[in-house]
């Protein structure tokens, strides 16, 4: 029941991806997208985020029970974002006095 | 030096790796690595908060936060997040030597690690420095005097708290990684017990991932705003 050794290979290509999308970011950062850019640099550090816990962090050859605990934090964290932003962000959109 | 890497091995698997409320080194593993999990959640919710904060205080203020966001050098931030990375690479081949049973490969690996780190924090304080030059440091000197100075100080408040501690928490993994090192060097692990590797890169390849995140929301964002 030992977690499987993982080839060599997947931690190089793990590495080479995070890299590449690190240049990509800072690339993107360079084009005017508007509100873009946010969403496409979140998106990307999403993405290296999800990686570097999937192959370094083991989290694809972990157990159920791993998992939900990792995914508790996350979803906890996206509850506090969701529900901060959906305050501040909407502020004013009544434009009723004194809100 | 190979033979007798391998009997010391042998050995510390004898004398028992397994603590005796687990069933096998397997479950004793699981439990482990589920525990630093535990913690690193909790770790979430602490980076978490300021996240929020930063994101609140970025949304009312876009000009200011993309003006202040220009000090910041954009390449030594882009440097950093390579050797962050490249850290989080020989973390993994670290704990991966140690499930080959090579404990050279290991004790090497731990140390480019912590080299790497090293130079993290490095790179880190030259930042920090430039920006005692600049006066751009919040409380102690600063005398901005561009467009939004009160807003600029509370972008770099957010700068110099957020990578602060995440400066912490590398230093701290600094001395986790050098007491990982002794005890391999010592022969502790074994390509069967190698849980404190396992963990102890968990919390490393943790602190990547919040440099993941800070990289782009504090050095990126000011480019077009």
């Amino acid at each position: 029941m030992r977690a499987p050794v993982v080839p060599r290979q997947v931690y190089y290509w793990v590495y080479g991806t995070l890299l590449i999308l690190t240049l990509l970011t800072v690339g993107v950062a360079f084009l005017d997208l508007g509100p873009m850019n946010a969403v496409v640099a979140l998106a990307i550090a999403i993405f290296k985020a999800v990686l570097v816990m999937l192959f370094f962090m083991h989290l694809r050859y972990s157990s159920r029970l791993t998992w939900i605990v990792a995914g508790a934090g996350v979803i906890w964290l996206a509850h506090m974002l969701i529900f901060t932003l959906s305050d501040y962000l909407t502020r004013g959109w009544l434009m009723v006095q004194g809100w | 030096m190979h033979m007798r890497s391998r009997r010391r091995i042998s050995k510390v698997e004898a004398d028992g790796a397994l603590a005796e409320q687990f069933d096998d080194l397997a479950q004793q593993h699981e439990a482990a690595s589920l525990g630093m999990w535990v913690f690193l959640v909790t770790e979430i919710l602490f980076f978490g908060g300021l996240f929020a904060g930063y994101t609140v205080y970025r949304a009312s203020y876009p000009e200011a936060f993309g003006e202040a966001s220009h000090h910041l050098d954009r390449l030594l931030g882009s440097m950093n997040t390579a050797v962050l990375i490249s850290s989080s690479l020989t973390m993994a081949l670290a704990v991966h030597s140690a499930q080959e049973g090579r404990r050279r490969a290991l004790i090497v690996c731990l140390l480019i690690t912590m080299a790497l780190g090293a130079v993290f924090l490095g790179i880190k304080g030259t930042e920090y420095a430039h920006k005692f030059t600049e006066r751009l440091v919040p409380g102690l000197d600063f005398g901005y005097d561009g467009p939004y100075p009160g807003q600029v100080e509370l972008f770099m408040l957010f700068y110099f708290i957020m990578t602060g501690l995440h400066a912490l928490h590398l230093v701290v993994g600094l001395g986790l990684l050098g007491v990982l090192a002794v005890l391999a060097w010592c022969g502790h692990f074994s390509a069967a017990y190698y849980a404190p590797l396992e963990t102890g890169g968990l919390y490393w390849h943790f602190i990547d991932i919040v440099w993941i995140f800070l990289f782009p929301l504090l050095y990126l964002i000011g480019t077009h705003s």
